[in-house]
């Protein structure tokens, strides 16, 4: 058995930076300077960031040294979008050449992760070999991971060689107990070991790991699984414990658990939690130090393009077999890129006088201050394709980005799927209407901003409770739900808490 | 004396670059162990390191033909 208070980090103090360097406890949304640096077009890292600068994920590391009950390493379909899933599996030379090829077609992107199917500290040969050559061919490119933690102490000296300066630890557990309800088992020292032994080993190296990360300057996320009855509560306690060791932002995550995927706990009946149940969590371990990553889109391990879309098919082998691709060229179009987007967000900044990081975004609303009436807050969804604007159809959207506007300011809440985790057609999975599954993951909004939108869904929407609206096509995301929210409490709309308040249950 | 890579086998490669005597190889549709090299790790490792590390039940065969890791040891999925 571990002794959990040997987990307790040491109260931080001035001269230990883990987790006291920089902080700004009366400003929750200001960032250091050094991590905002590191940060500014990691679309994983910085909400605003996934806005505009795209990422993707080569799979390249098909082995695993531990199972999770959340994963089957059996599934791949084409229709689903979830962690652990690929389409075609890659080596090195095949993973450095898509890399390029996407590179020199999307200018925007600015990372590339390494994140499985497996892990990649499983496979660390394909992993840094893939990273020695983009090191050399496209030294522009941020270099990142996703481990489940157990092999890191012994490369972190590696990773620290490849300029990989953001590291995500997937950590579900501090306590042994609860981690053999999640790990089955972990393969170690040559032995495949079970139940809470396996769970106190992995435990052991994920800290270890997050230490050792943490103490070169190497920028951590802490992913985590939200597995009701089973480490809901607990996280807060792992939420505490890895901020205090330095890392920088913690991804809650809900559990995608459906029969169908074969999972143990997707055929144990293991309810996944609800959209507001998670939201509580994540508001629950938010804190002055430590920021929550809100905007995940929980992607395959072979995506492409900005959160929330997925252009892996353009990107097949067999479609980039053929290509000619001028790497100095390209890498100067994605550097021009950047300095255009880091142009426009500037020049944005100035224009709204918003803080510059939006990790966690408050846009005061001195206008409605002043007022003493107090009004209730709403939520309202958006459909953006990108760069902070409502630019989207309402129809052509895959996903909405949640927000929610009070008195305090306006706040990035969630993204909702359109299509839930599947986008089979309609044999493929519930025979439900793509606007029924739209009306449900939108539940608890009350508007719905889009650029254009058709009759028939404007009606359905309407009658659901939720108000389309596309007056503000083009405009800021921000600006526009500000307005929104200030037309709605000039209206009268706000005035009052309802008796019966709308819940996000789905 | 060897063990044996059945079609379950979801060519994951964990097994392949444990086996002390390189006795796995990359084949189609999945990988395959070559029964004259294989020792089942005698000598070397405690356990046979592929069935040790192989995620699929079932995947891996010992001499007699019996799953090295039978239905439900891995996953605790009996149904």
């Amino acid at each position: 058995m571990i002794d959990l208070t040997a987990l307790q980090p040491e109260k931080a103090t001035g001269g230990n930076c883990a987790g006291s360097c920089g902080n700004h406890p009366h400003s929750p949304s200001a960032v250091p300077q050094h991590i905002q640096e590191k940060i500014h077009n990691h679309p994983c890292y910085s909400e605003q960031a996934h806005h505009y600068y795209a990422r993707m994920h080569v799979a390249v590391a098909p082995a695993c040294n531990i199972q999770c009950h959340y994963c089957n390493r059996k599934y791949d379909c084409a229709n689903e979008s979830r962690p652990g899933v690929v389409s075609e599996l890659l080596k090195p030379d095949q993973a450095i050449k898509k890399v390029l090829a996407v590179g020199a077609a999307i200018p925007q992107m600015s990372v590339v992760g390494i994140a499985g199917p497996g892990d990649p500290l499983a496979n660390p040969e394909r992993t840094f070999a893939t990273f020695r050559e983009l090191t050399r061919l496209a030294p522009d490119l941020k270099l990142c991971i996703s481990t489940n933690g157990l092999a890191l102490p012994q490369h972190v000296d590696e990773l620290a060689k490849h300029n990989i300066d953001h590291v995500t630890i997937t950590i579900n557990c501090l306590d042994p107990e609860i981690g053999a309800k999640i790990y089955p088992w972990i393969f170690w020292n040559h032995r495949r070991i079970k139940g809470v032994k396996a769970a106190e080993i992995l435990i052991q190296q994920q800290q270890k790991g997050l230490e050792m990360l943490v103490a070169r300057g190497i920028l951590v996320k802490i992913n985590s699984v939200m597995i009701p009855g089973i480490n809901d509560e607990h996280l807060k306690e792992v939420s505490r414990v890895v901020r205090a060791k330095g890392a920088f932002l913690h991804n809650i995550m809900p559990l995608i658990a459906e029969a169908k995927h074969g999972t143990f706990f997707g055929l144990s009946g293991q309810p996944s939690p609800t959209p507001e149940e998670l939201s509580n969590l994540q508001t629950s371990c938010e804190s002055d130090d430590m920021r929550m990553m809100r905007h995940c889109r929980q992607c395959r391990a072979d995506a492409v393009g900005l959160l929330g879309e997925d252009r892996g098919d353009e990107f097949s082998l067999e479609k980039i077999e053929h290509l000619e691709i001028d790497h100095a060229a390209a890498m100067q179009r994605r550097v021009a890129e950047k300095a255009r987007i880091e142009a426009e967000i500037a020049a944005k900044h100035a224009q709204s006088a918003q803080p510059l990081d939006n990790t966690v975004q408050l846009i005061s609303l001195d206008k409605l201050r002043t007022k003493k009436k107090t009004y209730r807050s709403v939520l309202m969804a958006v459909a953006s394709k990108g760069q902070g604007i409502i630019n989207l159809h309402f129809g052509h959207a895959q996903e909405f980005l949640i927000y929610e506007a009070s008195q305090a300011g306006i706040k990035f809440i969630r993204a909702a799927k359109a299509e839930l985790y599947c986008t089979g057609d309609e044999t493929c999975g519930e025979a439900e209407s793509r606007i029924e599954r739209i009306i449900k993951s939108l539940a608890g909004c009350e508007v719905v901003l889009c650029a254009k939108i058709g009759y028939e869904p404007w009606g359905k929407l309407e009658a659901a409770g939720i108000q389309p609206n596309g007056e503000h096509a083009m405009e800021a995301i921000e600006d526009a739900v500000k307005s929104v929210y200030q037309e709605m409490s000039a209206s009268g709309k706000l005035d009052e808490i309802p008796v019966k308040k709308q819940t996000m249950r789905a | 004396m060897a063990l044996k890579i059945i079609e379950l086998c979801t060519n994951c490669w964990a097994c392949q670059p444990l086996c002390p005597t390189s006795a796995i190889y990359e084949a189609k549709p999945h990988f395959l162990i070559d029964a004259l090299k294989c020792t089942e790790c005698d000598g070397d490792f405690a356990d046979p390191q592929c069935a040790s590390i192989c995620p699929i039940e079932g995947a891996i065969l010992n001499s007699a033909g019996k799953a090295w890791n039978p239905p439900g040891s891995l996953t605790g999925i009996t149904i």
